[in-house]
């Protein structure tokens, strides 16, 4: 097995597009690693992409932020303005694992290892962040939920290496919220994941929404149907009611010992409706 | 394929090994350069038993490659005591018998320290939490908190 860590994109791209057998990105190795001790991967070729300065960078960018795809958690726990700016984003992202996961583990990663489950996604999706992606074709940009096709299955082509997230600018109160329920109190993989974002006017109405369901389905699912049932309200009850159908309706899940088909899908609407609540305080204090 | 040559630091010494693609930080420290506090639990970043500090942030060295810490700043177990004395944490751990078999307890005091080192006056909830990464099969954790939020006060004297 060979190990490089190239300090550039156009290094790791090469490296990645000449791959005989089968190859790897490392950026925290969280799931890697993981994955390589129990013998479900075997790659022969390791490329560490934490030596390249756009994956490892937090900035702002035309009004929005970039958050490289080798940032962690602890990382982005750290960065105040990303957290106000980004509440939903970062609090899922902080859900992973424990500190010392924490210490490691990234964005990047967490899509590209192609759970259904993974926490950070659905915030990031309801966020509306576009992945940037750098192949030997160059870079292009696709909308997260367009990276994962179903369970370890990405639109990702030979050679092309995640980079970064854009979160888009964020207009006057606006926020967003990300819950997830597991059996316990932390250290456990979702049985459902919500992610909301949320704009509303002065006067209290929701005038934008975007919706995100995880673990329901074999992909993290984006909601319009969902966000369609707010935009126009103030969040009452009726509109609630509606948003909580919408999800459930949303809702294709496996029937497993972590979650049966039923709870998850009555689990994802109370927790669609708690997220968005969360989302709407937190936007009404913007 | 020829072993990775890696030059770093580990309790801040400068030092350096040969270790093959496949061998963790945790092989590394433990096979090749005799530093044994640090435990192999689970390896795979679930009980904590390997936690070190790379470059400041605590991580499980399980999770992590030998051939990536070139250049970078490793912190074990072994760094705690300065000579003969203990670290306050290593002293409370004692005291309040907050280890039985040990296996778990580097991991710990790692962890912990690293806590105190950015929250110096910690709750118990926020111990707790940031200890969840760390398995203790033996005390049931309320020795080990305690002996954390004793060392604190500790600390905080100076």
């Amino acid at each position: 097995m060979r190990y490089e860590a190239p300090e550039s994109l156009e290094g790791a791209v090469a490296l990645l597009a000449g791959a005989t057998g089968e190859a790897r990105v490392l950026a925290g190795g969280t799931d890697l690693l993981v994955q390589m001790r129990a013998d479900i991967v075997d790659p022969e070729l390791i490329v560490d992409i934490k030596k390249i300065a756009e994956t490892r960078a937090v900035t702002e960018e035309q009004g929005g932020w970039r958050i490289g795809a080798a940032v962690t958690g602890a990382e982005l726990k750290e960065h105040a303005r990303l957290k106000q700016a980004w509440p939903g984003v970062v609090e899922a992202a902080n859900l992973i694992g424990s500190t010392q996961v924490q210490g490691r583990a990234t964005l990047g990663g967490n899509l590209c290892n192609g759970s259904p489950a993974a926490d950070s996604v659905p915030a990031l999706i309801a966020a509306g962040a576009v992945a940037t992606l750098a192949g030997p074709q160059g870079k292009r940009d696709l909308p997260v939920e367009d990276v994962m096709l179903g369970p370890r299955k990405l639109a990702l082509r030979k050679g092309e290496i995640l980079v970064s997230f854009l979160l888009p600018p964020r207009p006057p109160r606006s926020s967003d919220a990300y819950l997830r329920f597991i059996p316990r109190t932390e250290m456990d993989i979702a049985v459902v994941g919500a992610g909301v974002s949320v704009t509303i006017d002065g006067a209290g109405t929701i005038t934008a929404a975007r919706v995100s369901l995880g673990a329901v389905a074999a992909r993290v699912l984006l909601v319009p149907e969902a966000a369609r049932a707010i935009v126009g309200s103030r969040l009452d009850a009726a509109a609630q009611q509606r948003l909580e159908t919408a999800a459930r309706a949303a809702c294709q899940p496996i029937d497993d010992k972590r979650g049966t088909t039923e709870f998850r899908i009555d689990v994802a609407g109370v927790l669609t409706r708690r997220a968005a609540l969360i989302a709407l305080d937190r936007a009404r204090a913007n | 394929m020829a072993k990775h040559h890696i030059e770093t630091t580990v309790n801040g010494d400068e030092i350096e090994f040969l270790c093959e693609t496949e061998e963790t930080l945790l092989d590394v420290l433990r096979d090749t350069l005799h530093l044994t506090g640090s435990k192999e639990g689970c390896a795979s970043g679930d009980c904590g038993a390997c936690s070190v500090m790379l470059d400041g942030r605590l991580v499980c060295s399980c999770l992590v490659l030998g051939c990536e810490v070139g250049g970078r700043r490793v912190e074990t177990i072994e760094g705690m005591a300065k000579g003969e004395k203990l670290h306050p944490l290593q002293q409370r751990f004692l005291e309040h018998a907050a280890l039985q078999c040990g296996i778990c307890t580097p991991g710990f005091l790692v962890a912990s320290k690293a806590l105190l080192e950015r929250t110096p006056d910690p709750t118990e909830h926020e111990i707790r939490y940031w200890l969840a990464g760390n398995l203790c099969r033996c005390t049931g954790y309320d020795k080990i908190v305690s002996a954390v939020m004793d060392a604190a006060v500790t600390m905080r004297k100076g």
